[in-house]
């Protein structure tokens, strides 16, 4: 690392951890706490799918994942009375593993055939979550326990959004560091052209299935991180329009950076935030702003920084 | 087992309408229509407007509904699709301004028409009834026909005419066709608002059986979609045998998987994944069309 990523690296940490529990302490705006968590959490899930458009496989099936994470969490938690920070990697390791099993033979698919097929899979899991005995039909789970740790906490929401705020830390230092190593490069070479890069000899196969596994331990997580908050989950926690979200946020932060999902997430959901006060007009404002981005920056938002071909074609 | 086998052919033809247009966008411009559901409503509610609300006959609604989408689908391409394409660096950017159009159909919709379940005056009363074997009413007939119709008239379209001869060309190799002197631009938006048309035609047929409502159009979307796929995207013939086996497939598992309660769709999607694994451009579909 440079002085300069220390640097930044520092200036937000202290950013997230300091100054803004400081700015709502002063500010008494508590509801943010709960928005900037939701951001934390979504980031999380949206990273997942901007490694899936990192191998070159359009993905919008990370709602089936953050679904299946959370649904997993709130079983062990509710039935077997496991604790909830042993659960979180646990919601994580098994939603990996059914994203081996489901991506074997679908990451054979390509462009908008994977992109439909992973859509479709939001839906299965939907309708597994409804049809399912263990997991309550559409009544869903209720009243889940809070996290050990948080109920110390003088306000729960604060203790989130720490744990939050660290965990999407984590996540995206890892991103960083993934993309930036050995496999990260190989990674791209499947993004420009898998025969190409099979022939001199890169393991497509076992690379497609880690990117994606790995992509939806992030949704596994996030997914049950969100159980956790909500004391709930119900067949529609997470649906086709919340996997559409994971994949806008991915490309308004703009395909070829890192950190694209953070940012993108963070003006998607604050901005439709924002835009609460308009009532009815929310979603036409919304989505006319959407669309006037995309004729304005169809690169995404992190393009402006760079506008030379260098940085931003990928 | 006639009036399983009657049901899906009905269905098919109004799903095969709908996979039609979602096929020819996205085989003229690879753009993947996420706002065809949407489309779909806002024909719907249109021939509502014409037809219940204004009581001026159906026909004429039916004629709104195609012409108001064809120009709607129009003016997406021309001032929408047509500079992301040209200025996005990748191709998948369509995606979000599609997904953004859905939005934005989504809230004109809610703003216009409400959100209310509407539904229209029956076009013909009575109901056919072959011995207790097989029962339709006679408007689910006249509509099933009507959508038949629409696809032969659509197919011979674009066979013959000069229109569906470019847009073909179009479809298989954009360079080409444009070195022969095929408008490119033109065609697009013609194909487009083509497409757009055929969803708004679907929805004003359909409006009169099943009524419609702001929230029929994401499902409409994901129904097309796994047609789109079973037939292979891009692939017209691959969209109508998509659009009847769906239909089928439908009408069969309501009849027989209904015991162990709604269950149907989750065989659906389950076997269709399983065919992709095996097939994964579709019946029809050029491998990695």
């Amino acid at each position: 690392m440079t002085r300069n990523q220390i640097l930044g690296l520092a200036v937000f940490l202290l950013v997230i951890l300091v100054a803004v529990p400081l700015f709502i302490q002063v500010t008494g705006r508590w509801d943010f706490y709960y928005t900037l968590t939701s951001v934390a959490l979504l980031s999380i899930a949206s990273a997942g799918v901007w490694l899936t458009f990192y191998i070159g496989r359009i993905n919008i099936g990370q709602g089936a994942y953050a679904l299946a994470g959370g649904y997993f969490s709130a079983i062990l938690i509710t039935k077997l009375g496991i604790s909830f920070w042993l659960t979180l990697p646990l919601a994580g390791l098994f939603t990996a593993a059914v994203s081996v099993v489901i991506g074997l033979p679908i990451l054979r698919l390509r462009g908008v055939y994977f992109a439909m097929v992973t859509l479709v899979l939001t839906e299965v899991a939907r309708l597994t979550a409804l049809a399912l005995p263990v997991t309550n039909g559409a009544k869903g789970i209720t009243s889940i326990p809070l996290p050990s740790g948080i109920a110390s906490f003088s306000n729960p929401k604060l203790g989130f959004y720490y744990v939050a705020a660290i965990l999407m830390v984590i996540v995206f230092a890892a991103m960083y560091r993934l993309v930036n190593s050995r496999v990260g490069h190989l990674c791209r070479s499947l993004q420009q052209n898998e025969e190409l890069a099979s022939s001199i000899g890169v393991n497509i196969t076992y690379l497609r299935v880690i990117a994606y596994s790995i992509s939806s331990f992030l949704g596994g997580i996030a997914g049950a991180m969100f159980v956790a908050i909500s004391q709930s989950i119900y067949p529609s926690s997470f649906q086709v329009a919340d996997s559409v979200n994971f994949m806008l946020n991915c490309f308004l932060g703009g395909l070829g950076y890192v950190f694209g999902p953070m940012l993108g997430t963070l003006v998607l959901y604050f901005g439709w935030d924002l835009l609460f006060q308009t009532g009815k007009f929310q979603m036409l404002i919304y989505s006319s702003l959407l669309i006037l981005l995309m004729l304005v920056l169809p690169n995404g938002l992190l393009s402006i920084r760079m506008p030379s071909a260098k940085g931003g074609r990928k | 087992m006639e009036q399983i086998l009657a049901n899906g052919l009905y269905l098919g033809a109004q799903y095969a309408l709908i996979a039609l247009g979602l096929t020819l966008i996205f085989a003229l411009m690879n753009v993947l229509n996420f706002a065809h559901g949407q489309m779909y409503v806002l024909g719907g509610f249109v021939t509502y407007t014409i037809y219940a609300q204004l009581g001026l006959p159906f026909v004429v609604g039916l004629a709104a509904s195609a012409i108001t989408l064809a120009v709607v689908g129009a003016l997406i391409e021309k001032y929408l699709f047509r500079p992301v394409i040209r200025r996005s660096s990748r191709e998948e950017s369509t995606m979000l301004l599609a997904a953004g159009i859905a939005f934005f159909l989504d809230a004109v919709i809610l703003l216009v028409f409400g959100e209310k379940q509407r539904g229209v005056p029956k076009i013909v009363n009575g109901v056919l009834n072959w011995d207790f074997r097989l029962i339709m009413p006679y408007d689910r007939i006249l509509i099933g026909a009507l959508a038949i119709l629409s696809i032969v008239a659509f197919i011979l379209f674009m066979q013959y005419s000069r229109t569906g001869r470019a847009m073909r060309a179009l479809a298989q190799d954009r360079v080409a066709a444009q070195l022969q002197g095929v408008d490119v631009d033109r065609y697009s938006m013609i194909g487009f608002a083509l497409g757009a048309m055929l969803a708004g035609l679907v929805g004003g047929l359909l409006v009169t059986i099943t009524g419609i409502n702001l929230g029929m159009g994401g499902p409409t979307s994901i129904k097309a979609f796994m047609m789109v796929m079973i037939g292979g995207a891009g692939v017209i013939s691959g969209a109508i045998a998509g659009g009847f086996i769906l239909g089928m497939l439908e009408s069969i598992g309501l009849s027989v998987l209904s015991q162990y309660g709604d269950i149907t769709y989750l065989a659906i999607f389950a076997s269709l994944m399983i065919f992709l694994a095996i097939r994964p451009q579709g019946l029809m579909g050029k491998p990695w069309g």
